[in-house]
């Protein structure tokens, strides 16, 4: 690369009557940022238009002009699954919307477990036994670099389909796992009711779908995985001497983490969290391959019967905006409050 | 011996809570290990991967044009051994002379290994394992070549020879769309591992320039060019990928005019990259962000113009820090083209999707799954790997005792 010499670039250009560098209008600094802005500004509103002029154009072709009515129209297909009672001769907005809750719905539990076992699994990448921070990295390592999507479904269909049903199935207290779901205690009509076999079926107070099961299952063992990458790093961050002062006050390992380190660790953690909980809501709309109705997965529906494509988009592209700004701002929130507050 | 069982003793066996976990993790390590051991050799039925072992690498490619498939292979191979034999040949004071280090020994000898066993277990007929010797064999042949009579090239030709890489990726291309007289063949039939790979590396090379223009806009004091580009990034990052990847599917017919939609691989392909970008410029942003300010007026202030002193001054800083980032992104881009099979296309998930399909191998998902597993580890762990290789070499540190 040559440098152009000092001399050569301070001589450059003919010399005006006052001594005064004359520079071509193009060059003069007042008039170059205006000119750079309005070049790219031009060039980026012609493409815009072009392309607006077009969908407009296209879509008058096809009769599919802007238009909402169609939400209110009733939606024909039925959700397997949802909070909201929901059925096919409901309009299309209320199956958008059990769509939503459904997503929320896996979003808000697979932050929770994710984070519970990803702070675990950063925690026991500094044990001092030698063989859990070797598993921990292989955990890692295993989980980052096999795509998202192959492992949802191979939860789905290796793992979660080939349970067995009836008595077979996986028991726990208050737990089973089925090839037909996954059934937890709860409060029923009768006060605390577990899982009961009735007639070689499952029965309890709460029943979440094995498509459920399945993501959930790998939302949580994906996020994990970087969840606990963001723990180890915001660990790694506390001055060593937190380690040393602590043990020597008699803390144990335990105790040192969870008093001394892991509330210090906090703000490095939060911030990274934060991008973390943004993908894990992005990636629950991977719903759609293990059968599970997310919203996405209702707005394919409804783009196939309805052919809405610009509104179906701008709802789902909306949505899922929204969605990011909300955690992004709670968990602003939550950084507020962990940062040290100096005096 | 005594050492080795005090460290053992320290790491595994400190304390009787120490030593509980180490011995139950030790007994689940051996079921789990047992249990995989006696699927993987007993129940597995590894028939599925082997019957469909050319539908996994290249789709539905027709066999009577697979020779440019080929052809393509051993040029990739020719190169690579250029490439590789050259930078190990280039001089470097802390390493003079020595040209097949040990990690090069390992290599070539793994190689060769996979050459050899790889098509044998795969049960791949005779003139096919044949091939691949021959592929393997040409690519240690160049690369013994570039080592011992590359840096007696004259330097222009030196010079030249990286030029060689975008030809032969435009050459590639050529070979598997047709053109130049050769038959086409419709992006419809290409599929597996090649349309993986394709897609990946389309979005990798053309996201990159675009990634740090988006970084540069970002960053810009014009306010027109930093607002364009936090709007474009703050969009692309707050959708989900398969939304995108939707909108193309689904918007692009009605977004140009009539017939100019690309075809349904090209549209993915361009998805994927300006979805890339996006990621690739906030990598790039970090790396700018660690530059200091006065590089640039260090820069300016010799009489260098603007887009001469970022590119010739900060970029290089800059892109050197974001390097492990980049990689990354460019790691979850290639993760990321699995979700192609999601809006139809026959990449390696795709085509597993239609080989399960088939009653011949139905239920075999978990045998499937695995071996595209392994593939996607072994990829996403190579570039890791190159990536912290590439970030030793250009450390400063080392390049000032290298000279």
């Amino acid at each position: 690369m040559p440098l152009p010499s000092p001399q050569s670039s301070t001589s450059a250009g003919p010399a005006g009557p006052a001594g005064q560098e004359l520079v071509p209008w193009w060059r003069d600094r007042r008039v170059l940022p205006w000119l750079v802005q309005g070049g790219v500004g031009l060039s980026v509103l012609v493409v815009v238009a072009f392309l607006l002029a077009n969908l407009i154009r296209n879509l008058t072709a096809a009769g599919l002009l802007l238009s909402w009515n169609w939400l209110g129209q009733p939606a024909g297909f039925d959700i397997a699954e949802t909070l909201l009672p929901f059925q096919a001769s409901d309009p299309y907005w209320r199956g958008l919307l059990a769509g939503l809750v459904n997503t929320l719905r896996v979003v808000l539990t697979g932050l929770v477990g994710s984070t519970l076992i990803g702070t675990l699994l950063g925690m026991a990448s500094f044990s001092g036994n030698g063989l859990l921070r070797g598993l921990t990295r292989v955990y890692v390592e295993v989980v980052r670099n096999i795509p998202l999507l192959l492992q949802l479904v191979f939860w789905y269909f290796v793992v979660f389909l080939a349970l067995p049903n009836g008595r077979a199935a996986l028991q726990l207290p208050g737990v089973v796992l089925a090839k037909s779901g996954l059934y937890l205690a709860g409060f029923g009509a009768a006060g605390w009711i577990g899982p009961q076999l009735v007639n070689g079926v499952w029965q309890a107070p709460l029943r979440f779908s094995v498509e459920f099961a399945a993501l959930l299952t790998g939302l949580i063992a994906y996020s994990s995985a970087f969840i606990a990458e963001v723990v180890r790093g915001g660990i790694a961050a506390v001055a060593k001497g937190q380690w040393e002062a602590a043990s020597s006050l008699g803390l144990s390992w335990f105790q040192t983490l969870r008093q001394v380190v892991l509330p210090q660790a906090l703000r490095v953690i939060v911030p990274g969290l934060n991008t973390q909980y943004i993908s894990l809501a992005k990636n629950s709309s991977l719903a759609v391959a293990v059968g599970f109705t997310d919203l996405y997965s209702v707005a394919e529906t409804t783009l196939n019967q309805t052919g809405r494509a610009v509104e179906v988009v701008l709802l789902l592209l909306g949505t899922y905006l929204a969605l990011d700004l909300l955690i992004s701002l709670l968990m602003n929130g939550l950084n507020r409050l962990v940062q040290i507050r100096e005096r | 011996m005594d050492t080795l069982l005090r460290r053992l003793r320290h790491e595994l066996f400190a304390s009787k809570v120490d030593g509980l976990i180490t011995l139950v993790l030790l007994g689940l390590i051996g079921a789990g290990g047992a249990g995989f051991l006696r699927w993987a050799l007993g129940q597995a039925q590894w028939a599925v991967v082997r019957a469909n072992s050319t539908l996994f690498a290249l789709g539905r490619y027709p066999i009577e044009q697979q020779w440019r498939l080929w052809l393509l292979t051993a040029l990739l191979a020719v190169a690579t051994g250029i490439t590789w034999g050259m930078l190990r040949s280039h001089p470097r004071p802390d390493r003079v002379g020595v040209l097949w280090p040990r990690n090069d020994r390992i290599a070539a000898v793994l190689l060769a290994l996979l050459a050899l066993g790889l098509p044998l277990a795969l049960g791949l007929s005779g003139a096919v394992q044949l091939r691949w010797w021959g592929i393997t064999a040409l690519l240690l042949l160049w690369r013994w070549l570039a080592g011992r009579f590359g840096p007696g090239l004259p330097p222009l030709l030196k010079r030249l020879l990286p030029l060689g890489l975008p030809l032969l990726y435009l050459l590639g291309m050529v070979l598997i769309h047709g053109g130049l007289g050769l038959s086409p063949v419709s992006s419809s039939e290409w599929g597996g591992l090649m349309l993986t790979l394709l897609e990946a590396s389309f979005a990798i090379l053309l996201c990159f320039p675009l990634g740090v223009l988006l970084a540069l806009g970002r960053r810009s004091e014009l306010p027109l060019l930093r607002w364009g580009s936090v709007l474009y990034i703050e969009f692309i990052r707050g959708a989900p990928l398969i939304t995108l990847l939707f909108l193309g599917q689904n918007m692009l017919g009605f977004l140009l005019p009539g017939g100019m939609a690309p075809e349904r691989v090209w549209r993915a392909a361009w998805v994927l990259t300006l979805f890339a970008a996006a990621y690739l410029a906030e990598a790039v942003r970090s790396g700018l962000a660690a530059v200091p300010r006065g590089q640039l007026e260090a820069a300016r202030s010799l009489g260098m113009s603007l887009p001469q002193a970022f590119a010739s001054v900060v970029l290089p800083q800059a892109l050197r820090v974001a390097l492990p980032s980049m990689v990354g992104q460019f790691i979850s881009l290639l993760q990321d083209t699995t979700l192609l099979s999601l809006i139809g296309l026959m990449e390696l998930l795709g085509t597993a999707r239609t080989v399960m399909a088939n009653p011949a191998f139905l239920g075999r998902n978990a045998e499937v799954y695995f071996t595209l597993a392994v593939l996607f580890w072994c990829c996403c762990a190579a570039l890791g790997l190159g990536s912290r290789a590439l970030e030793r070499r250009l450390d400063p540190a080392a390049l000032a005792r290298s000279g």
